[in-house]
């Protein structure tokens, strides 16, 4: 084998094993010290390694071994060189041993879910969870994230380590919590893989590659966890509920890259695999006997599926389902989607009454949608004025291009 | 704190589109004012001449130098600003995430002097 045919199987075996293993050997190596950036510094250096190696001596047979026994030493070093203040030598070796009789085991245990708790624990800051996940977890670098989530690569870099030193300094253990908090601190890791994506998803049209890689890792990271956790409804109904999202994303843009409106868009571009899983999922969910924010989204998500396909009307069902959501979370963000069913079924002026309760909401001054929400109603009751007005504030807070070319479309299409 | 949203893109671009389309970027331009008026954050805002018209002045060593076009010729030319006053660098990013400039050019945003520097 030639060395350019040999470094480019080392380097897509060691991809293959990053994305298998990165979080399993991050989880393992962080697991007993708590020290998660001395476990990625550690691993960063043994994938270096293992692309100057392979290449010259072959890929070993077990890569993910090859790669734990390397990161180990390096761990070591760096945890040596970081702690020698607060560590004792006795202490350190009893790390070492751990991980030697770990290491020594064929099947490196997979502590990944222990470390996606910890990553989301109520003592770290709700807006660095989701990063925090994602480097952890899957090895993503600051600066990407950073991008995806609109934060300066500098403060993000801060965030992470800040985060990071909560973890080890607070104690933050690493493990799955017990049966009776086991629904609340789930609830914290979904919500942070929910923001993950929603991020991914702000790039409707998967342009940025950055953006839809996000969506594809906010699933990967909840199939993890219903992997771990496979009798837990609310993880399975957000999987459900995302796999429901990223099926349609194709049919959100026509062929000039224009926005289509769920009500608009054409059912046979939907991913029908996609919506078979999900639909399996949620179906999975409800079996299990616990209704959750998660079950209750992507069942709204499902009925849009249905009624789409059929043609048949299912305004009222989507209502109820939207009633017991608000019931759950109480949130101007539901009220308003509920607006919009309630539109459908008892005509614009009953959904206006409907979003005049949140309307006071300082959070939905800013919120694109519900301006967005507000127009479309008030240009159906024939308010043109201030549906104008409305359209005006959903565009100047719209991020995207082509939504916000879609919005000016229905603002001059408004009568004068 | 005040940030400043400085708006770069290619002069070219904007010259170049139809006009049905620059109307409808300026349309979104007014819309994004607009928004931020009613966000009660802006603190001023303006649209430049083509960097064309642009003369600069320097003064050294008693001499005065004056010269035609901008500063820096470089493919993307300031060409208009947004001056905020919002709580933090994260809010002032989501507003440049907004701004249509973002999707045709790029907007650098800073802090006005003393926000960061702490002066």
């Amino acid at each position: 084998m030639d060395s350019f045919e040999s470094d480019g199987l080392a380097s897509s075996t060691a991809d293959a094993v990053a994305r298998r293993s990165y979080g399993k050997l991050v989880a393992f190596l962080a697991a007993r010290t708590r020290d998660v950036g001395a476990a990625e510094d550690a691993l960063s250096e043994a994938f270096a390694a293992a692309l100057a190696d392979w290449p010259r001596n072959g890929c070993p047979s077990n890569p993910e071994g090859w790669l734990l026994t390397v990161a180990r030493r390096k761990f070591i070093d760096v945890a040596r060189g970081r702690r020698r203040d607060e560590i004792a030598g006795e202490e350190l070796r009893a790390i070492t041993e751990g991980l030697d009789a770990a290491a020594a085991d064929a099947e490196i245990p997979d502590q990944r879910l222990a470390l996606l708790f910890a990553c989301a624990h109520p003592a770290i800051d709700v807006r660095i969870r989701a990063p925090l996940m994602l480097q952890a977890v899957l090895g993503l670098d600051a600066a990407m994230i950073a991008s995806a989530f609109l934060v300066s690569p500098a403060t993000m870099g801060q965030r992470l380590v800040r985060a990071k030193n909560t973890i080890r300094h607070a104690g933050i253990p690493f493990r799955i919590p017990e049966r009776e908090e086991l629904p609340q601190r789930l609830e914290t890791v979904l919500d942070a893989i929910y923001a993950a994506f929603a991020e991914g998803w702000v790039d409707a049209a998967g342009v940025d590659m950055a953006r839809r890689d996000l969506a594809e890792e906010a699933i990967f990271l909840c199939r993890l966890v219903t992997e771990l956790l496979p009798s837990e409804p609310e993880a399975l109904g957000l999987l459900a509920l995302m796999l429901h999202a990223e099926a349609r994303r194709q049919a959100r843009r026509n062929v000039d890259a224009g926005y289509v409106p769920l009500a608009e868009q054409d059912p046979a571009i939907w991913n029908a695999h996609m919506i078979d899983e999900a639909e399996a999922l949620l179906f999975r969910a409800s079996n299990l006997g616990s209704i959750g924010r998660y079950q209750l989204e992507a069942a709204i998500q499902s009925a849009h599926v249905y009624r789409c396909r059929t043609g048949r009307p299912n305004w009222a069902e989507v209502v109820q389902l939207y009633d017991a959501l608000l019931a759950l979370s109480g949130s101007p963000v539901v009220a308003i989607n509920r607006a919009l069913a309630i539109a459908e079924m008892d005509g614009a002026g009953a959904a206006l009454d409907a979003i005049q309760e949140v309307a006071a909401d300082a959070r939905l001054a800013e919120y694109q949608p519900y301006w967005a929400a507000r127009a479309e109603l008030l240009a159906k009751t024939g308010a043109h004025g201030e549906a104008r007005h409305a359209y005006e504030i959903a565009i100047g807070l719209e991020r995207d291009a082509s939504v916000r070319r879609f919005l000016q479309q229905r603002q001059a299409a408004l009568a004068p | 704190m005040e940030y400043l949203l400085m708006l770069y893109s290619e002069e070219n671009g904007w010259l170049k589109m139809p006009k049905a389309q620059q109307e409808q970027a300026m349309g979104a331009y007014m819309a994004y004012t607009e928004a931020l008026k009613k966000a009660a954050v802006l603190k001023g805002s303006n649209r430049l001449g083509l960097s064309s018209t642009a003369t600069t002045v320097r003064v050294a060593n008693g001499k005065s130098e004056v010269l035609n076009g901008p500063f820096a010729e470089s493919k993307e030319q300031l060409g208009g600003y947004y001056l905020i006053d919002v709580p933090d660098l994260d809010a002032a990013l989501s507003w440049a995430a907004r701004c249509p400039g973002a999707s045709h050019g790029i907007v650098e945003v800073r802090p006005l002097w003393g926000v960061a520097t702490g002066a």
